[in-house]
């Protein structure tokens, strides 16, 4: 029995966004998370992977308080974050912070680099005074890389390119030392080059103050690399559940779940022979059904080159196939 | 028998570009887009063009159909086409000649160029309209026969507006609109960009599928080396508006030799490989209207001498066909 509860656990969580159906019609739900649970303890990486429409950046956004759940709980530290008093709150705001894609839009353009990083010092009661603030912002710059820190200072968000933007953005996070970030795919932005910059900043993060983080993305390399190399978990959305959980290496090289297995097939690599060796598992059928009406059973099964007649009526629960690897799909339960 | 003479074994250059040069005007002065950019596309073949945002990549394609922005000019160099007309210095109405009907650009983020009011058989006619062909039928039909090459229902298709369709569709409308006036060269900017995984693999087997059936010449530009080493015949990696080196995609991706050709190699975070080789570049990418003297890569080079930071470095064949734009490879 662990002695105190988890970081963060979220326990069978659905969101569902109302619709209206033609002027007159009733109100359909699109059901973006549907069902989904899991458990982030202090220096955990938990990579969530999947395409457009999957869900992945709604549950992201509940987790961190940003969106209501339809149903289901989400706990902070074993207490339901809707149901914090005041202070509670405000605690897990300041101990769950948020990573945006888009560097561009996340800073304020009217605030120079220290305007932005000192406001959360000021708002918390880390640093005051001014030299204390100027010490601390520094500090900040230097730990996300942007050196000499004085250089970077009072540039306005215009002035920095856009990994520069990410690094400040990340220095915003980390101002407060959480307990958790989200990072909703931080380096789709960022040029090739210094996508792993990136990724390697926020991995020392987690070496030197055990954050955890729950990392968004739709790039299964990205994934890959970050889960890989911080000792986390890769989780496969697809229409809102997850199918798939497992150790990086074993998801990507060794998929279970048929949806990961077509992905895994049809991402081009960095290797002409390999690339065009590579034998694409044909689907059924390439249209995604509708969130709003998902079907009956497993939500795969009108596309799964595997599908069994049970597909269609039972939906299969996720179950440990192998050690921490767990998959929801009949082929591997009776 | 006779001997075949090898220049006639030699595919033949349908494009060729050279010394061309491309300027934008800002107010802190020019960038330098383009510079000094020679490269060849094959007759038949598909020429992967990698880089990074700000290698120029969008710029050339740009350029090669004379579509540059009011702010952009061609400051130097010739785009020969067919070894005859030089579209870099063409008058306006040699250049609709050439657009379109013999060289089209499907535009990145073109996904959503459509006009949301049109149906898609008018995105057909206007754009046939637009250049000179006003034959309906002959449009209808030739449209119906690109859609059905790319896997679309032609008369659903034709009948609905770019928001009944996915993105992937809309993609392979943009192809089939591309194709419309029957071109000898197609040139995508970023085609699988915006798209999903799943969509991505379908769209670069229909395209590899596409040039099987029809030898038509690409020039497919991406950010992407995956994508080229799964797609491309050749492939030109561009760096802050330089080729950087030229080959075939076995011999680039097997034996890279210009420094920012391996570092691109390893910077990405990909499926294969050990998560332990990944590496960043370190530096940012160099502020282009105030260029670095001599190479543009040498402030993040590992292998930076002092030549590098003075003087351009010339371009070397270290096999046939196999070029490289670097110091290390010239023998002093």
């Amino acid at each position: 029995m662990p002695l105190e509860p988890p970081l963060m656990e979220v326990r069978n969580l659905r969101v569902y966004y109302p619709v209206r159906k033609g002027m007159f019609g009733g109100v359909a739900y699109v059901k973006a998370v549907d069902g989904v649970s899991l458990v982030l303890n202090r220096g955990d990486i938990f990579t969530l992977v999947g395409e457009s429409g999957c869900g992945k950046t709604t549950l992201g956004k509940t987790i961190v308080g940003l969106v209501k759940p339809t149903s289901g709980e989400i706990l902070y530290k074993g207490k339901n974050i809707l149901k914090l008093s005041k202070r509670e709150y405000l605690e897990y705001r300041r101990n769950v912070q948020i990573i945006h894609q888009d560097p561009f839009s996340s800073l304020n353009p009217t605030k120079t680099v220290f305007q932005t990083l000192s406001f959360p010092l000021k708002r918390w009661g880390i640093a005051r005074s001014r030299r204390d603030l100027i010490e601390k912002v520094s500090e900040l710059l230097s730990l996300v890389g942007l050196k000499p820190p004085e250089d970077f200072l009072f540039k306005y968000p215009h002035q920095l390119s856009g990994g520069q933007r990410q690094r400040v953005v990340v220095a915003r996070a980390i101002s407060v030392n959480p307990e958790l970030i989200m990072a909703d795919e931080p380096i789709t932005m960022i040029d090739v080059s210094l996508r792993i910059g990136i990724l390697d900043l926020l991995l020392d993060l987690q070496k030197r103050f055990n954050t955890a983080y729950l990392f968004i993305t739709h790039d299964f390399g990205a994934a890959r690399y970050f889960a890989a190399k911080g000792g986390g978990l890769i989780a496969v959305m697809y229409l809102g559940k997850i199918v798939e959980v497992g150790p990086a290496e074993d998801v990507i090289h060794d998929p279970l779940h048929p949806y990961t297995k077509v992905l895994m097939s049809a991402v081009p690599v960095p290797d002409p022979e390999l690339s065009r060796k590579k034998k694409l598992l044909k689907l059924k059928s390439l249209d995604i059904p509708s969130p709003m009406n998902p079907p009956p059973g497993c939500r795969f099964n009108t596309r799964c080159p595997f599908s069994k007649p049970k597909c269609e009526r039972e939906e299969p629960p996720l179950i440990e196939v192998r050690k921490k690897h767990w998959a929801a799909c009949w082929l591997y339960a009776s | 028998m006779q001997a075949i003479p090898a220049v006639m074994l030699m595919p033949r250059n349908l494009l060729e570009v050279r010394s061309l040069r491309v300027l934008y005007k800002v107010h802190r002065g020019d960038v330098k887009a383009v510079d000094n950019v020679d490269l060849s596309v094959r007759e038949g073949e598909i020429l992967g063009v990698v880089g990074e945002s700000g290698s120029g990549k969008s710029t050339l394609a740009l350029a090669i159909l004379r579509l540059l922005p009011k702010t952009a000019r061609i400051a130097d160099g010739h785009i020969y086409y067919k070894g005859e007309v030089d579209l870099a210095h063409s008058p306006e109405n040699k250049l609709k000649e050439v657009r379109w009907k013999e060289i089209s650009l499907i535009p990145q983020a073109a996904l959503n160029a459509l006009n949301p009011t049109l149906k898609i058989v008018d995105h057909f006619l206007e754009t046939a309209r637009a250049h000179g062909v006003h034959d309906r039928k002959w449009v209808i039909e030739r449209a119906s026969k690109l859609l059905s090459l790319l896997r679309l229902e032609p008369d659903r298709v034709l009948k609905s507006y770019p928001h009944e369709l996915s993105g992937g569709m809309k993609q392979r409308v943009l192809i089939a609109l591309a194709m419309l006036l029957e071109p000898t060269m197609l040139i995508l900017d970023e085609p699988t960009t915006a798209l999903d995984v799943l969509t991505q693999r379908f769209i670069l087997d229909l395209l590899k599928d596409l040039h099987a059936k029809t030898n038509i010449t690409m020039m497919f530009i991406t950010h992407d080396i995956a994508v080229i080493a799964d797609i491309a015949d050749r492939m030109a990696v561009m760096y802050a508006g330089k080729v950087m080196e030229v080959g075939d995609v076995y011999t680039v991706f097997k034996e890279p030799k210009h420094p920012y050709s391996i570092a691109l190699m390893k910077s990405i975070p990909s499926l294969t490989g050990s998560v332990e080789e990944m590496k960043s570049i370190p530096g940012t990418l160099p502020d282009l209207v105030n260029p670095p003297p001599g190479c543009r890569f040498w402030p993040r080079c590992p292998h930076a001498m002092d030549v590098c930071k003075k003087e351009e470095p010339p371009i070397v064949e270290l096999k046939p066909g196999h070029l490289v734009s670097c110091w290390l490879h010239v023998r002093r």
